[in-house]
């Protein structure tokens, strides 16, 4: 991966400033090269990772396994993107596997996410089936550990 | 009791650790950025903790062979050929011991006659000279210099070789400098040691942290070096694993027979544990630090542009995870330094002076820390320069007045 994607895909809050020094290169081609990767949506944003039982989000989030039938001339594509389009859906992957699509949603309530497999996925034309699991307890969000707190105990000073 | 009398003289009159000293400021403050530390900011990757806790839960806890594993032994023996294209043999020629520490001090104690001479380059690691003398050798020193980066001189050996010259101990990438080895220079170092006939222990503890595209040579590649050579290495720096205490000492089969009678006594065997450890850690390879070496890279290239943009002069280190700024410009000592940076700014660097006489005038910083901390300590760091010279131009101005 570039070096530059690569840094800002682990902590995107770096300036470019901080970037420059750290790839020593001048902050006017990070810029150039972070506005190139933005516009040709290589990054297609920026976002904080947080702990959701911290921030106090009181929402449930689902994993919905989608069987559908592919259609003639799209395949999965244009169901995929169809169902893609929702609010609630946060991903949308294409699998292997026994089912088609994984379909990641976060709703306010248990309700709404009913609501949403019922009235909207299942009636979508070419879904067969829908199976729905909800997250329980997240223990790591996208590469960070959720409430472990790791103990430092490095010395200060060793040789 | 007078307990100096029941000392032994060769204990007795061994400085303390300079590292020791300046630690013992610190402990117990939670308040400083340390910049002070030897070790990875990482713990060990997961994938080697899980295998070590596997293996207890095996119940493998029992001695294993003086040797070592004979698994981790064909292991290191694929690993040291795939990093410096040299084979040596698992049975007889790969000692596995208690970091690179116990290696070096029995390499030492087993060819070592009273006053045979070591030679060795200062700024280095704490413990070369001590482990010498600890085996009745006599350190002579060859000091590195700036101007060539803390490389060290053929010609700059050439001059301390005499009859008496054992053995040549080489490091680097070099803690504290983070300087590396030309190429170049380093066949004429190999072309010395075997016109004079003498051993080379090359500590090759950093050659995997190299940085800007570079590859590793080791002087053990040369014409010649395999037959004089002891290579050390081990699994604290790139593998993150200092706490494990694992290394090993590769060498022809007489002298790592000599080293294994010292070990086998005074050691028996590295700890089961981290001996499977580090078997996991070594099938994983490159893998299991790349990423951390990327992200040394990048700090580096943090802390040598910030440190020289706040006048203090530092070379760009080829390798290790440390930076060895230049502070003379301030008109401190390095002791002045580190302590004032201290006790004002709440910042931790080691004095080079902890790693010999050459040091002085320069700081070790260490870059194995989170890039925000690295910031923050430079931010601070620059402020302490900054009151530095505000005092010393201060200083001068009556005596300018008087001229």
């Amino acid at each position: 991966m570039d070096p530059l994607i690569h840094l800002l895909h682990n902590n995107s809050k770096l300036t470019p400033a901080e970037l420059a020094l750290r790839l020593g290169i001048s902050e006017s081609e990070i810029e150039h090269r972070t506005a190139d990767a933005e516009a040709d949506g290589t990054i297609l944003g920026y976002q904080a990772v947080i702990d959701r039982q911290k921030a106090g989000q009181r929402g449930v989030r689902a994993l919905i396994e989608v069987r559908i039938s592919p259609e003639a001339g799209g395949g999965f594509d244009r169901m995929a993107r169809r169902i893609s389009r929702f609010d609630q859906v946060r991903d949308c992957f294409l699998m292997s596997g026994g089912y088609d699509l994984a379909v990641i949603v976060e709703a306010e309530d248990l309700l709404e996410v009913a609501t949403f497999v019922s009235e909207k996925l299942s009636t979508i034309g070419g879904v067969l089936s829908t199976a729905t699991r909800f997250q329980l307890k997240a223990y790591k969000e996208a590469g960070f550990n959720v409430g472990a707190a790791i103990e430092e105990d490095r010395l200060l000073v060793s040789p | 009791m007078d307990y100096d009398s029941k000392l032994s003289r060769q204990v007795r009159d061994l400085p303390r650790s300079g590292i020791r000293d300046f630690f013992e400021l610190v402990i117990g403050r939670t308040d400083v950025i340390s910049l002070g530390v030897g070790e990875p900011d990482k713990p060990t990757p997961w994938p080697i903790r899980d295998a070590a806790i596997k293996s207890l839960e095996r119940g493998q806890t029992s001695y294993t062979s003086n040797l070592g594993l004979e698994s981790l032994r064909i292991a290191i023996s694929d690993y040291v050929d795939q990093l410096f294209h040299v084979r040596y043999d698992p049975k007889t020629e790969i000692l596995v011991t208690v970091g690179v520490s116990e290696a070096l001090d029995i390499a030492f104690r087993a060819v070592l006659n009273p006053g045979d001479e070591v030679i060795y380059h200062e700024p280095c690691y704490v413990s070369y000279s001590p482990s010498i003398k600890m085996a009745y050798g006599v350190p002579v020193i060859v000091n590195t210099r700036e101007e060539n980066e803390f490389a060290i001189l053929a010609e700059d050996i050439e001059k301390v070789i005499t009859p008496k010259s054992r053995v040549l101990v080489l490091n680097f990438p070099t803690n504290p400098t983070g300087g590396i080895m030309p190429p170049e220079e380093l066949e004429k170092v190999a072309a010395l040691a075997v016109k004079h006939d003498l051993l080379v222990f090359t500590d090759e503890i950093y050659c995997e942290l190299l940085y800007d595209g570079r590859t590793h040579k080791s002087i053990v590649e040369f014409p010649g070096m395999r037959e004089r050579t002891v290579l050390l290495h081990g699994f604290s720096k790139a593998f993150a694993m200092t706490g494990w205490r694992l290394g090993y000492a590769c060498a022809p089969a007489p002298l790592r027979e000599a080293m294994m009678k010292v070990h086998q006594y005074c050691m028996l065997c590295a700890p089961i544990m981290s001996q499977v450890a580090g078997l996991e850690a070594l099938k994983l390879g490159a893998s299991a630090y790349e990423d951390m070496r990327v992200s040394y890279e990048e700090r580096r290239n943090l802390i040598v542009a910030r440190l020289n943009a706040m006048g203090l002069h530092c070379f760009n280190p080829g390798g290790a995870f440390y930076v060895f700024p230049d502070i003379r410009s301030t008109g401190l000592t390095s002791k002045e330094f580190a302590l004032g940076l201290l006790e004002s700014k709440s910042v931790a660097v080691v004095p080079g002076t902890a790693f010999g006489t050459a040091g002085e005038g320069f700081v070790r910083c260490c870059y194995a820390t989170a890039p925000d901390l690295i910031a923050k300590a430079m931010d601070l760091m620059e402020e302490f320069v900054a009151e530095v010279r505000a005092r010393k131009t201060t200083a001068k101005t009556p005596a300018l007045a008087n001229a």
